[in-house]
């Protein structure tokens, strides 16, 4: 094996290790925030890449009225909620959110020229339809039993990710799409041969977690949410709502979805499953940083990337299970070194 | 004697816990800019009475905030927003963050309705805690308990409280930082913050408050101005003797 293969594995490994690093960031962040393990989180990754490809191919996409659905559905829950609580002149603000705004976006969507838009405000517009769908999920499914166990939450989890699966079959069909590069072409330099489209993951990717960082750290939003998922009773009383906590953190986990599904729908093939196991790779990073420490996540999901692109150089054929048997070890080692808290607090 | 405007008063407030009930038909009243105690034995439902108070427990009876009843689906960050602010025994600080961004953090609801005015707030808590402004870069969880404490009160203020209601602010604490911490609730007075005090420490708790309960089982057993109460017989017997808790 020379130089030059290495050098291609390397790449590609890279590549989809930044992808499942940004999985595996979402994944910590709404399982420390929420205690929710966010197994649909992979569905956000084909709604994006496949909404993307309605878009450039001049069609509505179908996700825009499962938005307009799932807003209806919301608007309903709180303003069941305001008139119970006696807050009935919130209900305009609820319904322009959850209703007008998604109806406003499906009426653009209708009578825009999508195919012809530059890439740029077809991303946006992918983002619109999406990343609303993140705090609608969990208004509907997790807001009701946020204060359940860990195990209820994971199940509510199973279900949302298989109704998503099958509505995303529903609304694009078995058929995979592959959108087109966003810039064309490779760069050399010296031996080694890049792909603009790996350099933009890449590079895209970097901000990305720069950004989130930046928000964490220096937004007091995103201190509110480290605040919650560090003390939620303390975070209370100081007025940060856990439904608010949720919704953002989730938000924030749609866009990270979508925007991967955006990143890699020119480099892979996507169906309305490929975000499955996308993000169960992601996950598996997630759960080398023990779902808690955000650096150890995304390197390992790093790691995750370069032992496939290998895996699937050298036995192509056991790709997955060498990917997922790497979780066992793992284990092991965090069983060990881990001391449990739990026991401690009783 | 000018009577102020009550800012909190509870009419027949019941609390159960399943069949159990841990507080029975409590009647308290806090006026603007007063420090009322509430007293008594561990387990009396000192506690509970903050958590009800809070929303963060049902309860039946009437809380008359502002002179406005609170529904029963008051929310915690409805009142918080409203200036009722918690301290509570445990001070539930975010120990994997600084000093200076729990602070921040305790303006939290301020900032979500527009209020940018919080770097005075912090200023102000600075000079109330100048300990705190050393400790400023510090991460919560490494400060030794009166430090806590200390932290767990500026926290409060900087959501500009106008009722706090400190939980046990004594417990586990030196005796001097007790006296630091309670010569800092008497100051709270002079900023208009009314306080409701909940303390096992009754001696120090009646020489700061103007007006003091004492609950025992659920009830409240005794109610007066808290220089008489400290000088009732059943009182001293109690709370203060030298048997008493210190």
């Amino acid at each position: 094996m020379d130089f030059q293969i290495h050098l291609l594995l390397i790449q590609d490994g890279v590549t989809n290790g930044a992808i499942y690093a940004l999985l595996s960031l979402a994944l910590v962040l709404v399982f420390a925030v929420t205690r929710v393990i966010f197994i649909p989180q992979g569905e956000f990754v084909a709604y994006g890449a496949l909404t993307l490809a309605a878009i450039q191919a001049g069609k509505a996409p179908p996700t825009v009225w499962f938005l307009v659905a799932l807003g209806a559905a919301a608007a309903g829950a709180d303003i069941w909620q305001a008139v119970r609580e006696s807050r009935g002149s919130r209900i305009p603000a609820i319904l322009g959110i959850n209703l007008g705004l998604p109806l406003a976006l499906a009426g653009i969507l209708q009578v825009a020229p999508l195919a012809t838009l530059p890439l740029v405000v077809q991303v946006i517009l992918t983002l619109l339809v999406v990343v609303p769908l993140g705090p609608m999920i969990y208004r509907l499914a997790y807001q009701p039993v946020a204060e359940a166990t860990v195990l209820l939450l994971l199940i509510v989890s199973v279900a949302v990710h298989l109704a998503l699966l099958g509505l995303g079959l529903f609304f694009f069909g078995a058929e995979g799409t592959r959108t087109p590069s966003f810039t064309d072409g490779s760069l050399s330099i010296g031996p080694a041969t890049f792909q603009y489209q790996s350099l933009w993951i890449i590079g895209i990717t970097v901000l990305l977690i720069v950004g989130l960082f930046a928000f964490f750290e220096r937004t007091l939003y995103g201190k509110a949410l480290r605040a919650t998922a560090i003390n939620r009773t303390g975070a209370k009383l100081m007025g940060i709502s856990t439904d608010m906590a949720g919704k953002l953190s989730f938000a924030l986990a749609a866009l990270v979805g979508a925007f991967s599904g955006v990143l890699v729908s020119p480099v892979t093939t996507i169906y309305y499953d490929t975000g499955f196991l996308m993000g169960l790779k992601g996950f598996v990073g997630a759960i080398i940083g023990g779902l808690a420490s955000y650096p150890i996540a995304s390197l390992g999901a790093v790691m995750v990337g370069l032992l496939e692109s290998y895996s699937s150089f050298w036995a192509s054929a056991y790709k997955e299970v060498i990917v997922f048997t790497l979780i066992i070890p793992v284990l092991v080692w965090r069983s060990l070194t881990t001391h449990h808290v739990e026991e401690e607090e009783h | 004697m000018t009577t102020k405007p009550i800012i909190l008063e509870t009419t027949d407030l019941c609390v159960s816990y399943g069949r159990v009930e841990a507080l029975h038909k409590i009647n308290v009243r806090i006026r603007e800019g007063e420090i009322v105690t509430v007293i008594g034995p561990n387990g009396a439902g000192k506690t509970t009475l903050l958590s009800s108070l809070m929303g963060l427990l049902p309860s039946r009876g009437k809380v008359a905030y502002q002179g406005e009843t609170l529904g029963a689906g008051r929310t915690v960050e409805a009142l918080v927003s409203r200036g009722l602010v918690l301290v509570p025994e445990k001070r539930e600080l975010f120990g994997e963050m600084s000093v200076e961004d729990n602070l921040l953090l305790g303006a939290f609801a301020r900032y979500r309705r527009g209020d940018r005015a919080y770097r005075e707030t912090m200023d102000e808590v600075y000079g109330i805690f100048p300990r705190l402004r050393e400790r400023r870069t510090q991460l919560a969880g490494t400060l030794s308990g009166g430090e806590r404490q200390m932290l767990a009160m500026g926290r409060a203020l900087m959501a500009k409280p106008k009722l706090l209601m400190l939980d046990e602010p004594s417990l586990g604490l030196a005796p001097l930082i007790i006296r630091e911490i309670f010569r800092i609730v008497a100051h709270l007075r002079e900023l208009g913050v009314s306080v409701l005090l909940v303390e096992q420490n009754a001696r120090a708790a009646l020489q700061v408050a103007d007006y003091g309960y004492v609950l025992e089982t659920g009830e409240v057993a005794l109610e007066n101005d808290s220089k008489v109460l400290a000088d009732d017989p059943r009182v001293i017997e109690s709370y203060l003797g030298l048997g008493g808790k210190h």
